[in-house]
């Protein structure tokens, strides 16, 4: 059974731009001070950090809940956005639905959802169009070195 | 390569981070989609970016990336220069162009990391 040692939810807004970035960046911040090996605190940012950059872009609000055991970081953002019509095809590195304006962000490459698959060891999205999405993310403190 | 070393090659104007211009750096990224960034992160290599939006320093912060240096002569604004001294983040600034950038470092040794 895995010790939890750390929990913190966080609220996101969508359409704020200026602090998009700030709650993943606070949790690797956590995860430098409480010594985790560095290419996994590298993993936890992309994940949290596309993940919150989708909510910003496509939500109205959102919670991200992030949670460190002695054996696992878990990541898990659930919006109430328009949610995904095709989640296969919006699993496609390079499909977008993002405006230029996005893109001027540096954010809506098509590269969000397949990066966080990436980084994640376990990986699982809930979308239901009207209602919202639910990513979840799980990086094993072991899967690395 | 250090810092300084690259800030007399590519002739660069420092915006942030003038105390930490020891680090080395080994691997470079040149992108301006963050996205493109975070796919293939680098640990402790520079960013070469024309995104000057606070974005740029937010991804260098999430993958721990210590310094950008911004191409084509951009300037950041004023908050993105703010939130990179907060975080200890380098910022310099080339007037060369992406490519020019990526040819002298590459020339120099720095390399693209996987």
């Amino acid at each position: 059974m895995a010790e939890e040692l750390f929990r913190r939810t966080f609220q996101i807004e969508g359409g704020d731009f200026e602090n998009a970035g700030e709650r993943s960046a606070e949790v690797t911040m956590i995860l430098k001070d409480l010594g985790v090996d560095p290419n996994i605190i590298l993993r936890v940012g992309v994940v949290a950090f596309e993940a919150e950059m989708n909510v910003v872009m496509y939500a109205r609000r959102a919670t991200l809940t992030f949670v460190l055991t002695d054996q696992e970081i878990m990541v898990e953002v659930a919006d109430d956005g328009p949610g995904i019509p095709d989640i296969e095809l919006a699993m496609q590195p390079g499909y977008s639905t993002a405006s230029d304006e996005m893109r001027e962000m540096g954010f809506g490459y098509g590269l969000g959802l397949p990066n966080i698959k990436k980084n994640s060891d376990v990986f699982s999205l809930q979308s239901q169009v009207g209602k919202g999405t639910r990513v979840h993310s799980i990086i094993r403190l072991m899967s690395y070195g | 390569m250090r810092l300084e070393t690259l800030r007399d090659l590519l002739t660069c104007e420092v915006l942030a981070g003038a105390e930490d211009l020891d680090t080395e750096i080994e691997t470079a990224i040149a992108a301006d989609a963050m996205s493109a960034v975070l796919a293939c992160p680098h640990l402790r290599g520079l960013l070469i970016t024309g995104l000057t939006n606070i974005h740029s320093v937010r991804t260098a912060q999430v993958v721990s990336l210590p310094a950008i240096m911004f191409v084509r002569g951009s300037r950041p604004t004023e908050a993105t220069i703010r939130l990179a001294r907060q975080n200890k983040t380098v910022l310099l600034s080339t007037k060369l162009g992406m490519f020019d950038s990526c040819g002298i470092l590459f020339s120099h040794g720095i390399r693209g990391g996987n």
